[in-house]
């Protein structure tokens, strides 16, 4: 399959658009956005959609579409530095490991893992709030070491089938250092793994975030967010269940358009399926 | 089988000793005395004093730790400061919600996802592949609780087949019509928590069926005049579980840990309530002992996938 | 009439054409050779037979097995042909077995479902018959056997014991014994004969190797690129040999560089007294770790200028001395000297060193161009060239290696297997070494391109006055290129001599057994050639 197929395959097309448009959305609530996000506007309040209140507003008045695309800009941030933490953290420990294969730090690396593992984000997230207090920092580091495992794990997986190429061998006959090798032969034979998985963990974390918002452990009011939006929705929703559906969906399209993408390269990286597609 | 079996069991130990002390330090060392964290900033020194004493703060860390360890192994967590109340009663109370609830939503998302995934992997390719993988598609994309939030405006609000929330107050009660009012009250929060992980779980058992039609194996298998069906069902599902079950064993933690969300939404008296009560009210030893327990849980779970797949698989058996 | 006819049969996978218009039969209790390099179409012409196709492949022609038309029969019927009628054998004997099943049940179901009225037992019984036929005796290897307890010798025993279970007529073999050590190769080669002898069953046995054929095959067949280029008689076929390609083929097979690089009496490689140890996981919780040693007490020298073949079977511990001369490993005892200094953790003694590995597609980071995959070595100068230099001494080691300059901006994906083993070769030389290290270099390459790689070395051996030490499991290789050859066996030298010698006249027991085990061209066609 030529990149020109790919560019072209449906799935990737669509979740580069949703993507796209989520991406804008949050770049431009930074400038302007229909009302402003935090106008209390009591008078307005709970309108349904229609102009010039297009999503409807809240029981503060405030308008939906506003909230959604400023609630787009917390999200992205928040998964995209969770991911961050993650593959900052994660992957120098899995290459680590890789290359100590066997020895005490590959042990000591992937039984921390295992540990990691045995705290879901949402747990490691009580532990935060019960101590230091609700804050969106807090759903970043929850996330974020969450998704250190998850790389660390991915990038030794990876690495070790690597290690048994002669290439490294031939490497090791050049004089060169494990380090060396892991930074110049392994990593970015590894790289199209860890944007894969990039994706895929990026979509998670935007759903952990609007779930610990949705509990009042993520972004503390009054800083937008779409899993507040649906808390706050939920004693009206016998009145109003447009107020749950449109942050609902908003996720539900992101999640989505993220996930797309990251089959899509997937199916491009991966020289197996490059290969049945011929 | 046995050695194996030990091994398991030295690890299970390590990990949970490991995590055990991982908590205490994050709740008991992390915010420095505990007694005025939970007190808050206008406490007299006198009540700081007395619950110091009665939290027995008084002594070094490691006797603390020691105590705390020895108490959780004979049952006991500690005693609630806010409800002057023994933990482990408070969480037993709230278990037979949170257990059943997790139990109930896995075995949900496994009926739902076996017949899928082997459906689209046998049928590779065809309308009914291209279905099951739209829909799992969005069901990994929807939040559970907003799926959760939709059925409530369905099927409690618009249809009325089930109450939007609530447990009975009797709990399971000693009747089959208790227990079915029970069941009834878990069953859309089981399936809010069940679609999602079914959906990664069908996609997982196809990637995983059809990885293993491409084996070696499956081909001696065919050449020996079984049929494609006769070499799935003989052949390729037991060696295809594997992966399969390593994210049954990772989505129980999940199950257990997203039923706070979703408790939350259908106002069942679950862990979620209590952990959510104890964090306003800064009782940390009850944070401390459900984060406890939820780890516990999930490493135990973590421990009996290790064992099936033993079972699954002899080259482990044999400590290879 | 014949046992399998197949006549005109074309075979396209999706828009690529593999088989051209073939035709071949087999009778009952006659070996037919099918001769061919990879991409001849020999393996698709078995799957044919038994329908075992890529999906998207399409047959026409006609292919008769005992009176049935196979390409018109419905999906039962061919599952009920399969295993009844007709029986494989594959390649890879480590992954061909369901590895969660046991042996037993593994051969009962062929029986099984062919006869659904056979009890458990009695199924089971004959799978015990069948194993037995196939010499895996029931005091060592029970029914509950699992395929993981097994060399990959005894799991092709049961593959075979599988097959010929329902006693079929046919017998299929696709490379059965390519992956196998040549002792193992030269048993299971005999198993199916016998078995063949026994039954009555035809055979039709496809390989890479003229050799392994050339003694059992009644009738060969040669293919090229999906067409049969020549078949005939084996003894007619080698002494006409017809067509130009089959003539090819075989010369290449028996092939004899030319070399005449002058040797110094001054030893540049001195292995003295070396033993490696690796310890075993534990056992038990609190006993002490086991130890294995994989090479022990190994001690030899090469001259300058000379070629040295290190002959031995998998598991013998030449790849543990290979690592421990390439100085990527310590060892417990002795040393490992080049032109008298120790190789570990030494630079300036490495940079003298290099290896070509066996595998032509592991053997290159993907994502490195050429020019950066051969100048990978300079890192052991102290000052690597740059510049104008660099692309010097990159043009010349790949015009030296009979490639262009211009290759040096492509990536490894762009070259053939005989192409990236020049380019592995154009690594090794770039920084003027003294020794290459060829771990099985030439072993992966079919017959002819293994022709000229060979022809290469020992052209380069003369021009950079090169000295060689060739690491194999294949005998024949080593034979025509080395001065001396070392026989390994259990982490120890068990012979060594001479070349010509040592294969003319083997001392050790297990030297006999190699020699004799590897399968051999007929002396006196090896004139015509």
């Amino acid at each position: 399959m030529r990149i020109t197929d790919f560019l072209k395959s449906r799935n990737f097309v669509v979740g580069k658009i949703l993507t796209t448009i989520f991406c804008l959305a949050a770049l431009i609530s930074f400038f302007w956005t229909p009302f402003p996000v935090d106008g209390v506007d009591i008078p307005n309040k709970l309108q349904a959609p229609a102009w010039p209140y297009l999503l409807g507003t809240d029981h503060l008045g405030r308008d939906v579409l506003s909230m959604i695309m400023a609630g787009a800009r917390v999200s992205i941030a928040v998964a995209v530095l969770a991911v961050g933490i993650g593959m900052l953290v994660g992957v120098p420990l899995g290459l680590a490991a890789a290359a100590n294969k066997g020895k005490l730090l590959d042990e000591i690396i992937m039984r921390g893992n295992d540990l990691v593992f045995a705290f879901p984000s949402l747990v490691i997230a009580i532990l935060i709030t019960a101590i230091f207090g609700a804050s969106a920092v807090n759903a970043i580091i929850a996330i974020g070491i969450f998704n250190i495992p998850v790389f660390a794990r991915i990038t030794r997986g990876g690495a070790l089938s690597l290690w048994e190429r002669d290439y490294i061998l031939s490497a090791r006959v050049a004089g060169k250092s494990s380090t060396r090798i892991s930074l110049e032969h392994i990593l970015p034979n590894v790289m199209n793994l860890l944007i894969v998985q990039g994706t895929i963990q990026f979509s998670l974390g935007i759903l952990a975030e609007a779930g610990l918002s949705f509990v009042g452990l993520g972004v503390q009011p009054p800083i937008p967010s779409w899993g507040r939006m649906l808390a706050e929705s939920q004693t009206l929703i016998y009145t109003s269940p447009y107020l749950a559906l449109f942050p609902g969906m908003a996720i539900l399209l992101t999640v989505l358009g993220l996930n797309l993408m990251g089959d899509g390269l997937r199916d491009l990286f991966d020289p197996k399926l490059r290969e049945a597609r011929r | 089988m046995l050695r194996y079996f030990i091994k398991k069991i030295q690890s299970l130990a390590l990990s949970l000793l490991v995590a055990s002390l991982v908590i205490f330090v994050a709740v008991e060392v992390v915010p420095g005395d505990p007694a005025s964290f939970m007190l808050g900033i206008n406490a007299q020194p006198e009540t700081i004093a007395a619950l110091r004493e009665q939290l027995g703060l008084n002594v070094s860390l490691w006797e603390r730790y020691f105590t705390w360890l020895t108490g959780m192994l004979q049952g006991d967590f500690g005693t609630s400061y806010t409800y002057r109340t023994p933990v482990a009663e408070m969480i037993q109370d709230r278990m037979v919600i949170s257990l059943p609830l997790a139990v109930y939503a896995l075995v949900l998302s496994t009926l739902i996802a076996f017949p899928a995934g082997i459906l689209a992997a046998t049928k590779r390719g065809s309308a009914t592949d291209t279905s099951v993988m739209g829909v799992t598609q969005l069901g990994i994309a929807i939040p559970n609780f907003w799926f959760a939030m939709l059925m409530v405006v369905v099927f409690a609000i618009n249809l009325r087949w089930f109450s939007a929330g609530g447990f009975p107050r009797g709990g399971w009660g000693d009747s089959f019509a208790d227990y079915m009012a029970a069941m009834k009250a878990l069953t859309l929060p089981a399936i809010a928590l069940a679609l999602p992980q079914a959906s990664i779980l069908a996609r997982v058992m196809r990637s995983s069926l059809l990885d293993t039609l491409t084996e070696d194996y499956i081909r001696t298998a065919r050449a020996k005049g079984l049929s494609k069906r006769q070499t799935l069902w003989r052949h390729a599902l037991r060696n295809a579980l594997i992966p399969v079950l390593t994210i049954i064993g990772l989505q129980f933690a999940f199950l257990l840990a997203g039923g706070i969300i979703i408790e939350k939404i259908f106002f069942l008296p679950g862990l979620g309530q209590l952990i959510f009560q104890a964090i306003t009210q800064r009782d940390l030893i009850v944070v401390e002992s459900v984060v406890m327990l939820l780890v516990f849980a999930v490493i135990i779970v973590n421990f009996t996938v290790d064992l099936a797949y033993g079972l699954a698989d002899p080259r482990l058996r044999s400590g290879k | 009439m014949s046992l399998l006819q197949i006549s005109d049969l074309s075979l396209s996978i999706g828009h690529t054409q593999v088989l051209h218009n073939i035709s071949m039969d087999i009778n009952a209790g006659e070996i037919l050779g099918v001769i061919g390099e990879s991409g001849s179409g020999k393996s698709m012409t078995a799957f044919a037979s038994m329908q075992l196709l890529p999906e998207r492949a399409t047959c026409s022609g006609k292919i008769m097995l005992s009176g049935k038309d196979v390409l018109s029969l419905s999906e039962r019927d061919l599952c009920r042909m399969r295993g009844n009628d007709v029986g494989m054998v594959f390649q890879e004997p480590m992954t061909a077995l369901n590895p969660v099943k046991n042996i037993g049940d593994q051969v009962a179901e062929t029986i099984r479902i062919h006869e659904p009225n056979v009890s458990k037992k009695d199924a089971l019984q004959r799978a015990r018959e069948a194993l037995n036929r196939c010499e895996l005796s029931e005091d060592r290897f029970p029914l509950t056997r699992y395929p993981h307890e097994m060399s990959g010798g005894q799991r092709q025993r049961v593959v075979i014991a599988m097959a010929i279970a329902r006693h079929p007529k046919l017998l299929i073999a696709d490379e059965p014994t390519t992956a196998l050590d040549v002792t193992t190769q030269a048993e299971i080669l005999e198993l199916l004969i016998k078995l063949v002898r026994e039954d009555g069953m035809g055979l039709m046995m496809i390989t890479h190797d003229l050799a392994v054929v050339a003694d059992m095959a009644d009738r060969i067949v040669i293919m090229k690129e999906g067409h049969i280029v020549e078949q005939g008689e084996t003894k007619a076929l080698f002494a006409s040999m017809s067509h130009p390609y089959t003539k090819a083929l075989f010369q290449a097979s028996s092939h004899q560089p030319e070399r005449n690089a002058e040797i110094k009496e001054t030893p540049l490689l001195e292995v003295k007294n070396v033993s490696r140890d690796y310890s075993l996981p534990r056992k038990k919780l609190f006993a002490p770790a086991g130890h294995f040693r994989a090479v022990n007490g190994v001690s030899f020298e090469i001259k300058r200028g000379e070629s040295l073949g290190l002959v031995g079977e998998s598991g013998c511990g030449k790849s543990t001395l290979t690592r421990a001369i390439l100085g990527l490993e310590a060892v417990q005892e002795g040393e490992v000297l080049l032109d008298g200094a120790p190789v570990l953790n030494n630079r300036s003694v490495r940079r003298k060193l290099q290896v070509v590995f066996q595998d032509p597609y592991g053997s290159f980071n993907p994502r490195w161009k050429v020019r950066r995959l051969i100048s990978e070595p300079f890192y052991l100068l102290d000052h690597p060239p740059k510049g104008i230099e660099l692309e010097k001494a990159l043009d010349e080691a790949l015009i030296s290696v009979g490639l262009s300059p211009s290759d040096k901006d492509k990536y490894i994906h762009e070259f053939s297997g005989g192409q990236r083993q020049r380019i592995a070769i154009a690594r090794a030389i770039i920084i003027r070494p003294d020794l290459i290290l060829l771990d099985e270099a030439v072993s992966a390459l079919d017959v002819s391109v293994r022709a000229q790689v060979l022809d290469l070395l020992a052209e380069l051996s003369k021009s950079y006055g090169l000295t060689y030490l060739f690491i194999s499991h294949d005998l024949s290789v080593v034979r025509n290129i080395t001065d001396r050859v070392l026989v390994m066996k259990g982490g120890e030298i068990v012979e060594q001599g001479e070349t010509h010698q040592v294969f003319d006249q083997p001392s050790h027991p297990y030297t006999k057994k190699l020699i004799n085990a590897a399968p051999k061209l007929p002396e006196d066609l090896k004139d015509i050639a």
